[in-house]
């Protein structure tokens, strides 16, 4: 098992590594002198050259990709060229907002989309199931930033139960904030389900067709057990290797979703950034996003050592 | 000569016979044909002119002469969904077309020739794949600047390693067969045979993930022109016409639902095709759906 995680530990490492490269290289292609941005046009060109040279700009290439991925790994993202503070000063208060607003979403999701798999799969094909897969097939198809403009035209428009969007921070208490989240996360969460629905459901019936289910019931164990015991546990490695792709799909989707609630999370950050072509913030965040997907689904691969005995002994 | 193992007993006869017996297919055919016949017929007539602001219509309810009633400028929302349906398909068509024209070629000549370079574009999928669809989207505008191109080569890129990996599976199940052995016999180089007898077999496979990726494409696009980073105003496209209808929320509703609807119709439309086209081409995939 250890050389099949150390195996992925390495593929991921390298795959940071790439990606660093390629958002560095994406940067360095655009136009625009971040220093010149910082001094204002009405700077000489010999103060905008100190300056290019105290940033380090002026260093060879390769210095400078070392240097900034250097500073990546001791979270020292650099200093934003609009609001003079550090990147990462900027990135801590906005991802208090996406990281709990993904999450929650993740959870809901999950615990929407398992049960209904294992209804619909202990009735594949009759009414039951027929319904939950036309359901989820509609909910697929379901734009999430769309469905987000409905929940806020039900819940905070007509029933006036949540706000239609802001965000009061979390100074002003768990509940306040989290109720803030709510219709957030329900939009991402519902469509993600729906994916995760079809998934766990056709591992459910994939695994329930096994000879060792029919084993398990010949030897007289009830349906329950079998299902919760045996089948849930086999299907779960498809589920999670969606769930996992999913999180980036979430992580997208947040930078969208906080723009329709005008949530103050990274993906606001980010929009705001492009607008003011404050590059670096727009490198960091994009870098912090790309690490987070590759480290989930790094968690995915390393989830399957755990269950998976095939894998256990795998060299 | 191309060889065909996939449905030996298929014939098209049989195939059409069983596509009409198909609830989902047909469904999403009929569907799938609608969108683009509106498309179609958006170039040559709509209700009214999207390109004429009538201020004085401005935000009215739906009504017969309005079946979706009207935006903040008096454009009439059907016709606007009508020339908008143009931009979603062309979009979401050309980046399968970028996904496809691109991708399988790569996954076809990983699974052909395997060892090093078959590893080394796995890899670069793993680095595609860790940047999701919008992020492209986000840094490709950063350079270039919004778009409706623009979008089509974020989304086009994101599709190339979906390609590449169906593409690269499917070719890997077939190389070990007998007919390929008998065409390397004959003296077929590794770009022939993967043309001629690889290609053929694999390609209901691409065209389920076509579909997949043509209904996946739409929503893409719908939400990078939400954003502001897909096609740019006058151009009606679907996304647009939900962020101007997000602050009117309250006031005029229907210029928030109907584009909606449109969007998750073609959607539907075409998930329901691909399912369609996989249970025909391919009876065993029913059980695992």
């Amino acid at each position: 098992m250890t050389t099949y995680l150390f195996k992925r530990l390495i593929i991921a490492a390298i795959t940071l590594v790439l990606a660093s490269m390629v958002v560095f290289a994406v940067m360095e292609i655009l136009p625009g002198d971040p220093a010149r941005l910082m001094l204002g046009f009405n700077a000489s060109a010999d103060q905008v050259e100190e300056l290019r040279n105290q940033m380090g700009l002026n260093a060879p290439l390769l210095l400078r990709y070392l240097h900034w991925a250097g500073g990546l790994l001791s979270l020292d993202f650099g200093r934003s060229y609009t609001y003079s503070v550090p990147v990462i000063d900027l990135v801590r208060e906005r991802v208090v907002v996406s990281l709990p607003l993904a999450l929650i979403a993740l959870a809901l999701s999950t615990v929407i989309a398992i049960p209904v798999g294992v209804f619909s799969a202990g009735r594949q094909g009759r009414a039951g199931d027929t319904f939950a897969m036309g359901a989820a097939q509609f909910g697929v198809a379901v734009p999430n930033f769309w469905f987000a403009l409905m929940l806020i035209y039900l819940f905070a428009v007509w029933l006036r139960l949540v706000p239609a969007g802001g965000f009061p921070g979390w100074g002003a208490g768990i509940w306040p904030a989290v109720k803030s989240l709510l219709l957030p996360a329900v939009a991402l969460a519902l469509p993600q389900a729906a994916i995760l629905a079809r998934v766990a459901r056709s591992a459910l019936i994939e695994v329930l067709n096994e000879d060792y289910i029919r084993t398990a019931r010949a030897k007289g164990l009830p349906y329950r057990a079998v299902l919760w015991r045996h089948a849930l546990r086999n299907a779960m490695i498809p589920v999670l290797t969606i769930l996992g792709l999913q999180f980036a799909f979430l992580l997208a989707g947040t930078i969208i979703i906080e723009n329709v609630f005008y949530l103050p999370g990274l993906g606001r950050l980010v929009f705001q950034a492009i607008t003011q072509r404050d590059l670096i913030v727009v490198e960091s965040v994009v870098m912090l996003l790309v690490a987070a997907v590759i480290a989930v689904n790094l968690l995915v691969d390393f989830y399957y050592a755990v269950v998976d005995p095939r894998l256990r002994g795998r060299q | 000569m191309t060889v065909r193992v996939d449905l030996p007993e298929e014939t098209l006869a049989g195939i059409l016979a069983k596509a009409f017996g198909n609830r989902s297919f047909l469904t999403g055919f009929a569907i799938t044909l609608l969108v683009a016949a509106i498309a179609l017929l958006s170039f040559v007539w709509t209700p009214y002119d999207v390109t004429k602001l009538v201020i004085a219509d401005k935000t009215q309810a739906p009504s017969w002469t309005h079946w979706f009633g009207t935006d903040h400028f008096g454009r009439d929302i059907l016709s606007m969904i009508m020339v908008g349906a143009r931009n979603s398909i062309a979009v979401a068509l050309v980046a399968v077309g970028i996904g496809m024209g691109i991708g399988v070629p790569l996954g076809a000549f990983a699974a052909a020739r395997g060892g090093l370079a078959d590893e080394a574009l796995m890899r670069i999928n793993d680095l595609v794949f860790a940047f999701p669809a919008l992020l492209s989207a986000i840094m490709i505008t950063a350079i270039f600047g919004p778009g409706a191109v623009n979008a089509i080569i974020a989304i086009g890129i994101f599709n190339i390693p979906v390609f590449a990996r169906v593409a690269r599976a499917a070719a890997l199940a077939i190389w070990p067969r007998e007919f390929i052995l008998a065409a390397r016999a004959a003296g077929k180089g590794m770009t022939q045979i993967s043309v001629e007898h690889i290609l053929p077999n694999i390609a209901t496979l691409l065209l389920v993930q076509g579909t997949i990726q043509f209904a996946l494409g739409i929503l893409a696009e719908a939400g990078l022109s939400y954003v502001g980073l897909g096609a740019q105003p006058p151009m009606p496209s679907w996304g647009r016409m939900l962020f101007d209808a997000q602050t009117r929320m309250v006031t005029a509703p229907w210029m928030a639902i109907f584009p909606g609807m449109a969007i998750i119709v073609t959607v539907l439309g075409l998930n329901l095709l691909g399912d369609g086209i996989a249970d025909i081409l391919d009876p065993k995939s029913r059980r695992r759906r």
